[in-house]
């Protein structure tokens, strides 16, 4: 092989593989992705049932239930609208009523969010942004209120 | 007084990083020799300075002097003594104190042991070096100063964030940074071989044990911080393909590809350009991973609220770094020569290959983690990338690179023989086939992929054995002459085998826990049991202790197997005071590389407990995988070529097959 040649074959090969790489991503990124919705874009965009998403706000007081086997459902509220999410295991240690939380899982018919994830907060001084900014965009979030601390808290380095 | 000292030694720090940023430089265009030794004496200085420094923040630490505010917002003064030192980097400032630390550490070593670099390129890469650590100086005096005192000193800390007071922070970040502060090495290596625009075989090597000290540390760290994700955040996953994660795991792979390609530099004076390159990559992703932990634009479980000044700076940073290193890449570059040629099918197309799916692997993460960025910044749209998407893009490149790996060392350098090589690994083959058979006769056909990773895995640990075996002539030659061709095998063909077995042990954790790994989540009450994968677990009920700062509610749990007592188990949940914050600490218990996890949910009126019961079979193979990769690097570095470090081109190619 001239050396010519030689560098067509390594081009040709990065190329393909690159090109399946890039195939994969693209239908990963179609099937696989989850988007995250207030509760005030689920109830005004009338999502189909079936549609898997990610919901944040707070957990509205008063709306928290246990049932049996685990059975867990609250309501989780922009301020504006509100979603009922049902979800079975143990919640998060500092998953309270009037907290921030995060729940991803599969839509039902009715509006009722069947999750299999529900994460809170991992420090009491946070909040998931994904709830700072669904309270923003509902005008339910006083500027300050959680942002007067917010540069003292620590991370995981 | 102390944080005073502290903060003038990290003022004084600076100055001299100015110094050695520009003076140097200075001196290898002149062609001054004095103007370019003032870069080593600066470095060690530098490094003593910045020790000063944050012996100055420890001490804080220690003494719980909660007039200085960063101790005062992370510490408490009933914290145990460990976690009062390992605060000191448990929260941002410290830890970007931390980071410049181990920056000026590794300076300070290339100044003292980098005896034998030509005087130029000394000189220039501890000049970069400086340039990188000015920065760093900027940005921790200007945007986080952790000396800064409060006008009037509270009585008590407000405690650091238990989910970060347990051993695994301890030696979790160090070890992490020592992995992409290390990387820094090579990137100075890089531009100041472009600046100078000449490079050779031996500027591989000096290259190469920095690349390998800082990916060791990266895989331990990255190991070590997966660990503790599992047993500290009680959902028992050991990899959640959170950004941070990815942060640390995309110059994993730029620089185990590194790692590679600086091989064929070294021994075939190929590939240069493409080292480079590589060289700049690895510490451009080390400084991406750092903006994206320490700026908060990724929603992570990690992820804490955070000052966007500190984002915009360190953006800053790494736009000047990544962006300026790329751009003198791509003016300087032409001007290096191109070195030796190879066949498609050679050892150096191995090494190609691998580089080439590295890199491709490495751009589907970053893809994975940066693609809800963009998207939210054209769109507003949100959406979150987890495990599917990476199961889906990230594993499918993982397998071809792992099949070729066991032909890549046996391949000839120049021109390979595939088919001979083939012939060669017919054991690894065998090996792979019958792990199939067996997993499938002992498992069952439910998981159809799964005994394909263990075969998979076996091959791979099969053919690093035959690997060796080919190189001592075992079974060829008689035993004495096999022996002795064993010690004389340089160590770093030992760590090739080794580190290449550490991935297929890891693989073969990871196969295991997910595939067969089972789970109970339920409600308990007093004398209730449950079963799972053959363990009876009886719940005996619950305790209150008094911890040194917080409080402990334990669960007592009795495991049996066949009605023999295994082992108590006592999960727990921990009350800290001081923040009112309460985490889950998991009970484990080791069978063998399997494990038993419990972990504790709410205790409801009735008495009865949730619990989060799990059997995860060879799980520790995950994490011991992680460490045997990272004791072939160790083993590697010890070879006396690379301790040496002689310019002059090897004797013979010391990775030479036997023949």
């Amino acid at each position: 092989m001239t050396r010519k040649q030689r560098r067509l074959t390594l081009i040709g090969g990065s190329l393909a593989v690159l090109g399946v790489a890039a195939a994969l991503v693209l239908f990963a990124l179609k099937d696989s992705i989850v988007f995250f919705n207030s509760p005030t874009d689920v109830v005004e965009k009338q999502l189909a049932p079936g549609t898997r998403i990610r919901i944040g706000g707070l957990v509205e007081p008063g709306s928290l239930k246990k049932g049996d086997n685990l059975q867990v459902s609250f309501k989780v509220t922009d301020g504006a609208h509100e979603v009922s999410v049902r979800y079975q295991g143990i919640v998060p240690d500092l998953f309270r009523e009037g907290q921030g939380v995060v729940a991803e899982g599969k839509l039902e018919a009715g509006g009722l969010l069947a999750a299999d994830t529900v994460l809170a907060k991992h420090d009491e001084r946070y909040m998931p942004r994904e709830v700072v900014d669904a309270l923003k965009k509902s005008g339910r979030w006083q500027e300050g209120e959680m942002n007067a601390d917010a540069h003292v808290v620590g991370k995981k380095p | 007084m102390i944080p005073e000292i502290g903060h003038y030694a990290l003022v004084l720090a600076l100055g001299l990083a100015l110094i050695q940023a520009t003076v140097p430089l200075y001196g290898s265009i002149r062609r001054d020799a004095s103007l370019m030794q003032l870069a080593s004496s600066t470095a060690v200085m530098q490094f003593i300075f910045v020790a000063g420094s944050f012996a100055a923040l420890t001490a804080c630490y220690v003494t719980s002097d909660f007039s200085v505010a960063n101790v005062f917002e992370n510490s408490h003064s009933m914290m145990p003594l460990i976690y009062k030192f390992t605060s000191v980097w448990g929260n941002h400032e410290g830890s970007m104190l931390l980071w410049v630390l181990i920056l000026a550490l590794f300076g300070a070593s290339v100044a003292v042991f980098g005896n034998n670099l030509p005087v130029t390129l000394k000189a220039n890469v501890l000049a970069v070096q400086g340039w990188i650590a000015c920065s760093f100086y900027f940005f921790i005096l200007l945007t986080s100063n952790p000396f800064l005192r409060l006008a009037q000193p509270p009585l008590e800390g407000r405690d650091l964030n238990p989910i970060l007071q347990d051993p695994g922070l301890a030696i979790h970040p160090p070890l992490l940074y020592l992995g992409y502060v290390g990387f820094s090495i090579a990137f100075s290596f890089a531009i100041a071989a472009l600046i100078e625009g000449r490079i050779d075989a031996a500027w591989a090597r000096w290259v190469r044990p920095w690349t390998l000290a800082a990916w060791m540390f990266l895989t331990v760290g990255i190991a070590m911080g997966s660990y503790w994700a599992y047993y500290e955040l009680g959902w028992g996953g050991f990899w959640f393909w959170d950004p941070v994660e990815n942060a640390s795991l995309m110059p994993w792979l730029a620089g185990t590809a590194l790692l590679h390609s600086a091989v064929v530099m070294e021994k075939r004076n190929a590939l240069k350009v493409w080292t480079i390159l590589l060289a700049i990559l690895a510490f451009s992703l080390s400084l991406i991973g750092t903006f994206l932990v320490r700026s908060g634009v990724l929603t992570s479980v990690h992820s804490f609220a955070e000052d966007p000044r500190r984002g915009v700076f360190i953006l800053g940073i790494l736009v000047l770094f990544i962006g300026g290193g790329l751009s003198l890449f791509a003016w300087r570059a032409p001007l290096l020569r191109q070195g030796g040629l190879f066949a498609p099918v050679s050892r150096e197309g191995a090494l190609v290959f691998n580089n080439l799916f590295l890199t491709t692997a490495c751009l589907t993460v970053f893809v994975g983690t940066l693609y809800p960025l963009a998207l939210e910044a054209l769109n507003g749209e949100k959406i979150s990338v987890g495990a599917p998407f990476f199961n889906l893009t990230f594993a499918p490149l993982f397998i071809p690179l792992m099949i070729a790996m066991p032909f890549g060392g046996l391949l000839a350098w120049k021109r390979g023989n595939l088919l001979g090589v083939a012939q060669r690994l017919m054991v690894a083959f065998a090996a792979g086939i019958v792990a199939i058979a067996i997993t499938f006769a002992a498992a069952g056909v439910e998981h159809v992929l799964a005994p394909f990773g263990i075969g998979l895995a076996f091959f791979v640990i099969v053919g690093a054995l035959i690997d060796l075996a080919e190189r001592i002539a075992l079974f060829r030659a008689p035993l004495a002459t096999s022996w002795s061709r064993a010690l004389g095998l340089p160590r770093s063909a030992w760590g090739t085998a080794i580190a290449h077995a550490g991935v297929a042990l890891t693989l073969i954790g990871i196969t295991c826990a997910s595939t067969w790994g089972t789970e109970r989540i339920v409600a308990l009450k007093e004398g209730q049991t449950v079963t799972l994968s053959g363990y009876a677990l009886t719940f005996d009920g619950m305790v209150q202790r008094a911890g040194p700062n917080f409080r402990v509610l334990a669960g007592k749990f009795t495991l049996r197997q066949g009605g023999e007592v295994v082992g108590i188990m006592e999960p727990s949940k921990r009350t800290f005071g001081a923040r009112g914050m309460t985490t889950t600490e998991a009970a484990l218990l080791s069978q063998g590389a399997s494990q038993l996890y419990l972990s504790l949910g709410d205790v409801n009126g009735d008495g009865s407990a949730a619990i989060r019961f799990y059997y995860k079979p060879l799980v520790l193979l995950i994490w011991l995988g992680a460490v045997v990769m990272a004791f072939g690097g160790a083993l590697s570095l010890s070879d006396r070529r690379l301790r040496v470090g002689a310019p002059k081109p090897a004797a013979k190619p010391a990775l030479q097959p036997a023949e």
